[in-house]
C-alpha cells in the first residue's frame, strides 16, 4: 500500500529554485492499476522517480508498506527498490548483450538469491509475461521492442515487488505493440493482483488503467475512477 | 553480488569489446615482460660476475709485496715488486693466525719453456699442495703438487690445458710422463688441470705449476714470494682474518705505521661487494626502465576503464534502478580492471620469460628469472588494476541513477 502526504520537491536553490512539486497526496491499495496522466513539464517524471524510491522528497511523506521511505538514504533506497519496486522504463530498458533469461534474473543477483531459484523464478516470471521459452536464450538485441517490454515487466515481476513503476512503456512502440503491452499489465493487475502505476502523457494509454491522477504544474487536478476502462485481451 | 556473478559480468563485458581489451592487455603484458627480463639480465649479469670473481678461490685473501719505501728522496720501488714476503711469513701465517683454512706461497715468473720441437712464453708459478683448495683448481690427469716434492724441491711440473695444447698439441694424449724444459732445465709433467676460464685479460689456462721451492732454487735464486694467497675457513671471518695478517706481518716486518706498509692484503669480499653494487645498481636501473613501462599500460587501464564507464553510464543507471549498490557497481568496475591485469600479467610473465630464455641462448648473457621477481611482477600487476581501475569504478559507483538513465 503507497500513501503519499502532501510531498513536494524544489530542484535549486534561492532565485535559480524550481518547484517541481507542489504538494501532493494520494493513497494507492494494493491491487490497484493507476495511471498518473499529465503533459511534459507537470511534475509526473518527479513523482515517479519518489514513487520509485530513486529521490527522495523536499517535504512531505511517503508510506511504502507502512514504511516511511522519504527520509532514508542512497543505499537503502537502493534496498528498497529491489525488494519492493519493479521498474519498466520507455527505453534502454535491458542489459545490451545479455540474453532474456540473464536480464530477467538481474535483480534477484543483487538481492542475493542463490543461483537454481533465480532461474526458476526468472521463467516463471518471462511465462507470466507472455514470453515463451524460444525468447530466453536470445540477446536482448534480437529481440522486438515489444517483446523487449514485455521482458522488462517480467523483470519487474521477479522480485514480486508491492509495486510495478511504468514510466511511458508504451512511448517507443507503435500503437498496435503497445495496446499489447498494456494488455500484459492489465492481465497481471487481474490474474496476479499486482500493484500497478503507469506513467504517461496519453489519454489512450491512460484509458487501460482502473483509475487515473492527472498532474498539471506540479499538483494533482484530478483524481477519478476511470469509468470507460478499455479492456484488451491478449 | 556472488563470486560467480562478478566472473560472469566481467567476462561479459571484457569479451564485448575484444580489440580494446587485447590493446590494453597488450599494454600490461609489455611492461610486466620488460619488468621480467630486465631483472633476469640485470640479476644474470651479476651472478655471472660474482661467479667469475668466485672462481679465482673462496673466501680468498691474497697478500701481495708492496713498495719498498726509502727514506728521504730515493726512489720508491714499484708495488708488487718488492722482494718483502718470505716463505717464513707464509708459514707464520699457517701457524699464528685463526681461522684460516690453508696457506699458499706462490713465487711466479714468465719463461721460455720448451717441449720436443715446441716452444712457449708461459707463466711459471711455483705452488704448493695448498693452491688446489685455495684457488679452486682441479686436476683433470695426473695428480698435483705434493708437499714432500715441494720439501725435496722435485722437478715436477702441472701444466695447465693451453699451455699442454701449445706445447704438445690439442689431441696430444700421454702428456703425464712427458718432460719439459724450462729456461733450459728438465722437468717431468705429472698432471694436467681442468680448463678455467679466462678473467678478462688473464688466461688462467695458460700456465706451468711447480713446487714453490723449485721456483725459488732454479729461477728467482732467494727465499722471497711473490703471493702469499689464504684461504679463511669461512665467508664472516674474512675481516678478521685480513686484520690479523696484517697486524702479523707489521710486527714482523718491524712497522709501526701501517700507511707504511711493505705490503698489501686484498680480500675477495670487497672485490665481490664492488661488483656487486655496480651490478645491482645496473639491475634497479633495468628495473626502472621497465616499470614506467608497467606505468604506461597502468594508464592505458585507467583510460580504458573511464571510456568503459561513459559508454555504459546508462547500463550502470539501469542497474542502480533495479538495486544495484555503489559496492555492487564499483566491484564490477574494478574487476574488470584487475581481470585486464591479472591476464596481461599472467602473459608478461610468460613473455617476460620467453625473453629471458632468448637472451640465454644468445649466450651474451645468463640470464636467471627469480620466483621474487615473478612474484614482485603478478603482485605490481594485481595493485595496477586496484589503483588504475579504482578512480573509474568509484565514479560509476557514484553516479546518480536518474542522471545516468537520461544520459545520451
Amino acid at each position: 500500500m503507497i500513501k503519499v502526504d502532501n510531498i513536494t520537491k524544489t530542484y535549486g536553490s534561492g532565485d535559480m529554485a524550481f518547484q517541481a512539486l507542489k504538494g501532493a497526496s494520494f493513497t494507492i491499495k494494493e491491487g490497484e492499476f493507476v495511471a498518473i496522466m499529465g503533459p511534459s513539464g507537470s511534475g509526473k517524471s518527479t513523482l515517479m522517480h519518489i514513487l520509485g524510491c530513486l529521490d527522495t522528497p523536499t517535504s512531505g511523506s511517503y508510506f511504502l508498506d507502512g514504511k516511511d521511505v522519504s527520509t532514508l538514504d542512497d543505499e537503502s533506497l537502493a534496498d528498497i527498490r529491489n525488494e519492493k519496486i519493479g521498474f519498466v522504463f520507455q527505453a534502454f530498458n535491458l542489459l545490451p548483450r545479455t540474453t532474456v533469461l540473464r536480464n530477467v534474473m538481474l535483480p534477484l543477483v543483487y538481492a542475493g538469491v542463490p543461483e537454481e531459484e533465480r532461474e526458476k523464478r526468472a521463467t516463471q516470471a518471462l511465462y507470466a509475461a507472455g514470453l515463451t521459452e524460444t525468447h530466453f536464450t536470445h540477446k536482448s538485441n534480437e529481440i522486438s521492442g515489444g517483446q523487449v517490454q514485455r521482458v522488462a515487466i517480467a523483470r519487474a515481476l521477479v522480485n514480486n515487488p508491492s509495486l510495478i513503476l511504468a514510466d511511458e512503456p508504451t512511448g517507443n512502440l507503435d500503437t498496435k505493440t503497445g495496446d499489447i503491452v498494456l494488455a500484459t499489465f492489465q492481465k497481471l493487475n487481474k490474474e496476479h493482483g499486482s500493484t500497478i502505476v503507469l506513467i504517461t502523457h496519453e489519454p489512450d494509454v491512460a484509458a487501460y488503467a482502473e483509475r487515473i491522477i492527472t498532474v498539471r504544474d506540479g499538483a494533482i487536478v484530478s483524481d477519478v475512477k476511470n469509468a470507460s476502462q478499455k479492456i484488451h485481451a491478449l | 553480488m556472488k563470486l560467480n556473478d562478478i566472473f560472469h559480468e566481467t567476462y561479459t563485458a571484457l569479451s564485448a569489446n575484444k580489440a580494446r581489451s587485447g590493446l590494453t592487455i597488450l599494454g600490461i603484458v609489455i611492461g610486466i615482460s620488460s619488468v621480467i627480463a630486465m631483472v633476469s639480465i640485470g640479476t644474470g649479469a651479476s651472478a655471472s660476475i660474482s661467479s667469475r670473481i668466485e672462481s679465482l678461490g673462496s673466501n680468498l685473501i691474497q697478500i701481495t709485496p708492496g713498495a719498498q719505501r726509502t727514506q728521504g728522496f730515493g726512489a720508491s720501488g714499484g708495488r708488487g715488486n718488492a722482494k718483502t714476503l718470505t716463505t717464513a711469513d707464509a708459514e707464520a701465517i699457517a701457524k699464528e693466525v685463526a681461522n684460516v683454512a690453508a696457506v699458499d706461497a706462490q713465487v711466479s715468473g714468465r719463461y721460455q719453456v720448451t717441449a720436443k720441437g715446441t716452444n712457449t712464453n708461459t707463466s711459471v708459478t711455483g705452488v704448493t699442495s695448498a693452491y688446489l683448495s685455495v684457488r679452486n683448481v682441479e686436476v683433470a690427469e695426473g695428480t698435483f703438487i705434493t708437499d714432500a716434492q715441494n720439501n725435496s724441491a722435485a722437478k715436477v711440473a702441472v701444466l695447465g690445458p693451453t699451455t699442454r695444447d701449445d706445447l704438445f698439441g690439442a689431441d696430444a694424449t700421454d702428456v703425464v710422463g712427458k718432460s719439459v724444459r724450462i729456461k733450459g732445465v728438465e722437468f717431468k709433467v705429472v698432471g694436467i688441470t681442468v680448463a678455467k676460464g679466462g678473467t678478462g685479460f688473464q688466461n688462467q689456462d695458460d700456465i706451468i705449476f711447480i713446487p714453490v721451492k723449485s721456483a725459488q732454487r732454479y729461477f728467482s735464486g732467494d727465499q722471497y714470494l711473490s703471493t702469499i694467497a689464504v684461504q679463511a675457513s669461512t665467508q664472516e671471518e674474512m675481516t678478521q682474518v685480513q686484520e690479523d695478517i696484517t697486524t702479523l706481518l707489521l710486527s714482523r716486518h718491524k712497522i709501526s705505521d701501517p700507511a707504511q706498509a711493505d705490503f698489501s692484503a686484498m680480500n675477495q669480499n670487497d672485490i665481490l661487494s664492488t661488483a656487486s653494487s655496480v651490478t645491482s645498481t645496473l639491475t634497479y636501473l633495468l628495473a626502472a626502465i621497465g616499470s614506467i613501462s608497467l606505468l604506461v599500460g597502468g594508464i592505458g587501464i585507467m583510460n580504458m576503464m573511464l571510456t568503459t564507464v561513459t559508454e555504459r553510464t546508462r547500463e550502470i543507471g539501469l542497474r542502480k534502478a533495479i538495486g544495484a549498490k555503489k559496492k555492487d557497481i564499483s566491484t564490477q568496475f574494478l574487476a574488470e580492471a584487475v581481470a585486464l591485469t591479472v591476464i596481461g600479467g599472467v602473459i608478461g610473465i610468460a613473455l617476460g620469460w620467453l625473453i629471458a630464455y632468448v637472451v640465454n641462448l644468445t649466450g651474451l648473457v645468463t640470464t636467471s628469472v627469480s620466483l621474487s621477481s615473478v612474484i614482485l611482477a603478478f603482485g605490481v600487476s594485481a595493485v595496477t588494476g586496484i589503483v588504475f581501475g579504482y578512480y573509474p569504478a568509484r565514479r560509476a559507483a557514484n553516479l546518480n541513477p536518474i542522471e545516468a538513465m537520461r544520459y545520451e
